[in-house]
């Protein structure tokens, strides 16, 4: 491929934002959006560049981050544990996967009014709420997982003396493995959005809390920046989770183009 | 390509099948069988679909356990754990994510040198850090006949191997196991439907019907045979013949029963 096809083939997906960014900030300045709808883009930059100069923008992503990692490494360990558990042994399977299942079909915001009785609005409520809804994304796709791994090479893996730990490590993990990524990346986008919503509900600190206290004030443009960063912090948590499949499965067809 | 084994070839295991049966629920599928092969003999068992050679090679490589009857491998009763016989199955079952060369290396520790040398009596040893998907047909069924020479076998179990490959590959693999056999000395017990290819690699070919060895035809050509000769044709007629019979029979006995 020659490079100026592949500068346009680079630039070509930011091309409809561009024009929407250019609509936008025109018809802000031809009085055709009102500032308490919609301020113009150059407005909502400099209410970013303030909020970062202050430093609280620094502080309420990096609260906000914290959250929504503590409760991906609990829920999202717990379902890959659970989901390990399940997925190797039967009797795991039939003692807790029926159960599982069930809680499943709660929607995990439906659980709000019973968080906040037993949480209060603390902390450990958005805690609790992230890593219940990263939870089954990541318990699902282990468990499938582990029950997809080609019985043939399990076979093969066998006769050729694997058994035990050696069999779990070099085999059953290994074939798991890309749908237990595939569970990371669906928690990934889900972690964002439970925690937008706990941060918008009640919080003294963080995005959401930023975003309810600008709205109180009238501060579109502050509200603009929480949405925006919200879409930016979703958007690197995809990023990394295709760095990680990149990373993990890079023997598979799909991704030797991409290591090479 | 022909490089030197660091140890002195294996010799083969003499096999001997006593009464083995071997049910699966009500079915019947081997039914008292008697079989005695020589160290170093080269076996063939053809047969229709369904008739039990497969089951009867799991039975050999200790992947299901007999119903009945006693399993002798070199003289003693056979165990559970089977180092010395290897099996390759009709698919090659790489595992996908590990290297050529860590497939090669499966089940044994610290083996790069001997890996190596298996992948070069292949003549695959260019491809050592490539992924099997990348691999042709060929090719993995190669990378298999390596990752089994690498523990020297003294019985070899073939179920199918060369099934799924074209047939220009097909005749090259048959020349590589017959050389690798002959070099090596190791028992060779396998399992086709091609009596062609029966008759090229085997010293016997049985067939196997109702759970029973019903035809133990000898195969005195000299080596490496040429399919096209007079002997060779006369041999596999034979054997075809007699492998088509039995079923055509059968459904005329029914047709007739039927009609009375």
């Amino acid at each position: 491929m020659r490079p100026p096809t592949r500068h346009l083939r680079g630039f070509a997906p930011w091309i409809v934002p561009l024009l929407i960014l250019l609509a936008w900030e025109a018809s802000s300045r031809l009085g055709w959006l009102s500032v308490r709808i919609l301020p113009e883009p150059l407005a909502v930059a400099t209410a970013f560049w303030n909020l970062l100069v202050s430093g609280s923008l620094v502080h309420d992503v990096a609260i906000s981050t914290g959250r929504a990692l503590g409760g991906l490494a609990i829920g999202g360990g717990l379902g890959l544990a659970l989901g390990l558990l399940t997925g190797t042994f039967r009797t795991a399977e039939t003692l807790l996967d029926t159960t599982l299942q069930m809680i499943r079909n709660v929607p995990a915001l439906a659980l709000i009014p019973l968080v906040i009785l037993w949480f209060g609005i603390d902390e450990s409520a958005k805690l609790f709420l992230v890593a219940i809804g990263v939870f089954f994304p990541i318990y699902l796709n282990t468990y499938h997982g582990i029950r997809a791994v080609d019985a043939g090479l399990i076979e093969m893996a066998r006769s050729y003396g694997l058994q035990g730990w050696s069999l779990y490590r070099d085999v059953i993990l290994p074939g798991a493995l890309p749908s237990i990524l595939v569970g990371l990346r669906f928690s990934l986008g889900l972690m964002w959005v439970l925690l937008i919503v706990a941060e918008t509900i009640s919080a003294q600190s963080g995005i959401g809390y930023m975003t309810m206290n600008a709205r109180e004030f009238l501060q579109t443009d502050v509200v603009l920046v929480g949405v925006l960063l919200y879409a930016l912090l979703g958007k690197l948590a995809d990023l990394v989770a295709r760095g990680l499949e990149r990373r993990f499965l890079r023997w598979n067809p799909a991704y030797l183009g991409v290591a090479a | 390509m022909q490089r030197d084994w660091i140890a002195p070839p294996a010799a083969g295991h003499a096999v001997q099948l006593d009464g083995l049966c071997k049910q699966f629920g009500d079915r019947t599928v081997l039914d008292g069988l008697h079989l005695d092969i020589a160290p170093g003999e080269f076996v063939a068992i053809v047969g229709r679909s369904g008739c039990g050679k497969s089951t009867l090679l799991r039975l050999l490589a200790g992947l299901d356990a007999p119903s009945d009857g006693e399993l002798r491998l070199g003289g003693a009763p056979a165990s559970a754990r089977r180092d010395d016989v290897r099996m390759m199955f009709q698919e090659a079952r790489l595992l996908p994510w590990r290297t050529v060369l860590q497939n090669v290396k499966l089940g044994l520790d610290a083996a790069d040198a001997q890996a190596r040398d298996a992948l070069a009596h292949v003549g695959l040893v260019d491809r050592a850090h490539d992924w099997p998907s990348v691999l042709s047909g060929g090719q993995r069924q190669r990378v298999a006949l390596a990752r089994a020479l690498v523990h020297r076998p003294r019985l070899m179990l073939l179920d199918e191997p060369l099934g799924a490959l074209d047939a220009l590959t097909r005749i090259e693999m048959q020349r590589l196991i017959e050389s690798v056999w002959r070099e090596r000395r190791f028992t060779a017990v396998l399992v086709t439907h091609d009596v062609a290819e029966a008759v090229a690699l085997a010293d016997r070919v049985l067939l196997v019907e109702d759970g029973r060895i019903t035809l133990d035809e000898a195969v005195t050509l000299a080596r490496p045979r040429a399919h096209g000769s007079a002997a060779f044709a006369d041999i596999e007629g034979r054997v075809l013949a007699r492998v088509l019979k039995e079923p055509a029979q059968a459904a005329i006995e029914q047709r007739s029963r039927l009609a009375a």
